[in-house]
């Protein structure tokens, strides 16, 4: 046991000198998150039109549904295209992006939870808090 | 034993992906985050708790706009300005969503000619983003400036329901706070991208690492998130 544990530790010695010495003669330079700057160049285009489309909802006084959909995807899109390729979610591992990701959702439950409370709030103020006639 | 002395820059074999990989990644009582150093885990970490703070600022905003019985103001009107003699709607804020989204565009071009160890670019572009960000705090100091003399309080204001002060204040304040801060930790570290810091493992905050240009990709991390928090910050406070 105490062979096999020494022999391993050495091993792994001769393992780092070698990583560490291809680092040091810089052979090694493309570790970590590696794309093409073309990439970044057209996600920066698409976000620039979901923002312009997105300000266009409101030039143009869309109101109700239509406006509300069309903002929350252009929302939804351009967060997306954030987390996905700038921030670099789409090249790591599911361990973390679930781990990161899935968190976040759970919010909805607590802004489902709030509507019914400022529903309920919103009632009461109506009911009682009304200017009497 | 063998496997407690490993260290980052060993490369793991070949793991299982999807959800298998999931469970083998979390099992076992070992490292979760399998290529993924503690440095980039933790702002990410960071930045999940810094979602929830943002999502409750909205969600409190949201809850104040619906329970009220004052029509809340109209942003599309209260951020309109005058260029010429048009009136145009929300100007200022779009033209400060598009400088937010260049600034992120540059930082993901810094983090790609740092991983290149390319320094002089990896600088400039890091310095191009500071730029943006402090263009676009200017502005926001600004937009502060003109709703305060128009008579906005936290408390009050001309036009309607009186939580819109509280809200717009808190939620873009405290945004503006992050650009701000991720301002100066650009600078810090193009400052010490260009020193070549990272080359020589020069003794100092974040530079300890082996020749690695990964905190560039960390501050992009917390850039490209104050970029992100915009995009709902615009959506459901100034669209809405």
């Amino acid at each position: 046991m105490t062979n096999f544990a020494v022999h391993l530790e050495a091993q792994q010695h001769s393992l780092q000198a070698q990583v560490h010495d291809t680092l040091a003669s810089g052979t090694v330079h493309t570790t970590g998150q590696q794309h093409p700057i073309k990439l970044y160049l057209v996600v920066w285009g698409w976000l620039f039109v979901l923002s312009t489309c997105s300000y266009l909802v409101d030039y143009f006084g869309l109101h109700g549904h239509l406006r509300w959909s069309l903002i929350l995807l252009f929302m939804v899109l351009k967060a997306g295209l954030i987390v996905a390729v700038f921030m670099h979610m789409a090249w790591e591992r599911l361990a973390l992006a679930y781990a990161i990701l899935l968190p976040p959702v759970l919010v909805l439950v607590f802004v489902a939870i709030m509507m019914f409370e400022s529903d309920y709030t919103h009632l009461l103020r109506v009911i009682f808090f009304a200017p009497v006639t | 034993m063998a496997e407690t002395a490993l260290t980052n820059t060993i490369e793991p074999p070949a793991r299982p992906g999807g959800w298998r990989g999931i469970a083998a990644d979390w099992s076992s009582d070992q490292r979760a985050f399998k290529n993924v150093s503690w440095g980039k885990a933790m702002m990410w970490i960071f930045l999940l708790s810094d979602t929830f703070i943002f999502s409750c600022f909205l969600l409190s905003y949201m809850t104040a706009r619906m329970s009220t019985t004052v029509p809340w103001p109209n942003p599309s009107e209260v951020f309109a300005l005058t260029i010429g003699d048009k009136r145009i709607p929300l100007i200022l804020i779009a033209i400060m969503t598009f400088i937010l989204i260049s600034s992120s565009g540059t930082m993901a071009m810094a983090v790609n000619f740092g991983y290149r160890r390319d320094r002089v670019k990896t600088a400039a572009l890091m310095l191009a983003t500071a730029a943006f960000g402090a263009t676009f705090v200017g502005m926001q100091a600004f937009e502060w400036t003109k709703l305060i003399l128009e008579g906005v309080r936290p408390w009050d204001n001309p036009w309607g329901a009186a939580q819109f002060g509280a809200s717009f204040f808190m939620i873009t304040g405290f945004h503006g706070t992050h650009v701000t801060i991720g301002v100066i930790f650009l600078i810090a570290i193009a400052r010490k991208v260009l020193r070549g810091d990272f080359d020589v493992e020069r003794r100092g905050f974040f530079t300890s690492r082996k020749g690695h240009y990964e905190i560039v990709e960390i501050t992009g991390l917390y850039w490209h998130f104050v970029d992100l928090v915009w995009v709902f910050i615009f959506a459901l406070f100034y669209l809405w």
